[in-house]
């Protein structure tokens, strides 16, 4: 082979790859409304895209390749449950259905345009079914319906690939022993289910915007994955106020990101930040999709109420300007609707800033001696900057230090170390 | 990562003040918009009056000098964009190909700088553009 067809070849495989990212939750999707299963949908779905890696070198990256893939996957699949026969009568079944459907309907994209919205939302509800763990969900979202690979997400994740491999596997097995269908949730039990797709989202996206663990402050590739998934979501539900929601919160945390990592890679925190470096597009579009979530209920959800604080932010031209008051008030009624430590140790901050670090650091100890945050790293911080701000500075770097020593972000243990140390009188 | 997809539309740099595109082919764009909004990967789009509209404002000699459209030495005009974000550049590769244009028109795929690309010195530079931020 020489090195012009080597090259080539490679820009071959990275187009199908873009392909993949574009087509392959519609295809197992799709594929999943006729097997219902979505792991062997996605088996066939991987054959066909090993089909066209074989292919598509030497024929050309096809006029439609969507259509291709799910052409290449049905065949498969007809094979598959023809062959197999330790499939029961239900899979045969399904079998000549499938040729039935084939031969009825020889355009595949037009027999696929109508219904993959719903084989979507299909999709994401059962990959983000209660019934998987959180890590599962995640692993399992950003496989089926990002396109990611098993080495993406592990890379994403810092863990290895045998573990997100494994993971998926088992998600898959939980789905098929549990026989979850794979249907849009009706009536009272899809609000629990939205919520179940909303938390994995944006679990994807705090763990690109704050990792948890690891040398960099932000993994922004997660964000744009759960950016996308919320996007595409909004494009599926668009009467669902908290998926708008969830939406704005994210475009306008994201909008801070060239803001809240100083050039050495250093946190920066919002009050610090350059608000020249906040991107504006990003702002007007969070702000567009809070309009919408608005427009729809007059009781904003906790989602939607998180994006208001949000909003707040961007709307301040200055740190000094931010409307404290406004958003104590939103995180009270925030505290209302999802009591939470961590929601109650955030209005206390808000508070401080609308009346004195004294009025916060009142409701921080309170929260103390419940202990519910004992390990958590945010509440000494949060307590240190209160007890600094009030001259108590020897308290003040005893909660630095212990903040830092509770974080597992070694970014953010420096900046801790940094303010103990300015907190030495 | 973001890209922004450039529409050259040949002949637009000629076009008169005031031309407005065909209802058809508006209408063949509108879906494949649709479809870059469904994917979730549209940040925005827009397009551009024709440059007969428009004026240059260039500086040579330090001196800031305006000429009003049409620019007759203009090859290629930009008639509209949009702004995605994709995976990767074959991604953004693979969306422009999908875009319904015609035998005249042309799409330049351009990535947009992320902050963390260029080198401390010019970060530095770029967070020098304090005056709104909390000092």
């Amino acid at each position: 082979m020489t090195a012009a067809t080597e090259l080539h070849r490679s820009d071959t495989q990275k187009a199908i790859e873009a392909v993949w990212r574009i087509e392959s939750a519609r295809l197992i999707a799709g594929l999943a409304r006729m097997v219902r299963d979505i792991g062997l949908a996605e088996e066939l779905a991987q054959d066909a895209l090993v089909a066209a890696l074989e292919q598509w070198p030497e024929s050309g990256v096809p006029r439609n390749p969507g259509a291709w893939l799910m052409t290449a996957a049905k065949h498969r699949a007809i094979d598959v449950l023809r062959r197999n026969r330790r499939l029961a009568r239900k899979h045969q079944e399904i079998g000549y259905q499938l040729e039935a459907e084939q031969k009825a309907v020889p355009d595949f994209e037009t027999s696929m345009d109508d219904p993959v919205g719903d084989d979507l939302l299909r999709l994401i509800f059962t990959a983000c079914h209660p019934v998987l763990s959180a890590e599962a969900r995640v692993a399992l979202t950003l496989r089926m319906l990002g396109g990611l690979t098993t080495a993406e997400i592990a890379r994403a994740f810092l863990v290895g690939e045998p573990t997100i491999a494994q993971r998926i596997v088992r998600a898959k097995r939980s789905l098929s022993e549990a026989a979850v269908p794979f249907e849009i949730p009706r009536g009272p039990g899809l609000a629990a289910r939205l919520s179940s797709v909303l938390e994995v989202i944006y679990l994807i996206f705090n763990e690109g915007y704050s990792a948890t663990a690891g040398e960099d402050w932000m993994r922004p590739a997660l964000c744009e994955d759960a950016l996308r998934l919320g996007r595409i979501l909004e494009e599926l539900v668009p009467r669902e106020p908290e998926v708008h929601g969830l939406v704005a919160l994210m475009e306008i945390q994201a909008s801070r990101s060239r803001a809240r990592i100083g050039p050495s890679g250093q946190p920066i925190l919002l009050l610090d930040q350059n608000r020249a470096l906040w991107d504006q597009l990003l702002i007007r579009r969070g702000l567009a999709a809070l309009a919408r979530s608005e427009e729809i209920t007059a009781t904003p959800g906790p989602y939607a109420l998180q994006a208001a604080i949000a909003a707040c932010h961007a709307r301040a031209r200055t740190a000094d300007e931010t409307d404290w008051a406004r958003i104590a008030g939103l995180y009270a009624e925030l505290v209302r609707l999802a009591p939470s430590p961590v929601v109650e140790l955030n209005r206390a901050v808000a508070i401080a800033m609308a009346h004195g670090p004294a009025a916060g650091l009142e409701l921080v100890d309170a929260l103390r001696s419940e202990g519910s945050l004992e390990n958590y790293h945010l509440l000494p911080s949060v307590r240190g900057d209160f007890l600094f701000k009030l001259g108590r500075l020897d308290e003040a770097r005893e909660e630095f230090e212990r903040a830092a020593s509770l974080t597992r972000n070694s970014r953010e243990r420096d900046l801790l170390l940094d303010r103990a140390q300015k907190s030495r009188s | 990562m973001r890209f922004m997809m450039l529409m050259i539309p040949k002949g637009y740099e000629q076009a008169a003040p005031g031309t407005m595109p065909d209802p058809k082919a508006v209408a063949a764009m509108m879906k494949y918009n649709e479809s870059l909004q469904r994917a979730g990967v549209l940040l925005a789009l827009d397009g551009l009056h024709p440059p007969s509209e428009g004026t240059r404002v260039s500086f040579s000699g330090g001196k800031p000098k305006v000429t009003d459209g049409p620019f007759p030495e203009a090859k290629e005009v930009i008639g509209g964009y949009w702004m995605i974000q994709v995976k990767s550049k074959e991604e953004a590769i693979e969306w422009a190909s999908r875009c319904p244009a015609s035998d005249n028109e042309v799409i330049e795929i351009r990535q947009v700088h992320e902050m963390s690309e260029f080198p401390p010195e010019v970060q530095q530079a770029a967070a020098g553009l304090r005056g709104t931020g909390k000092q």
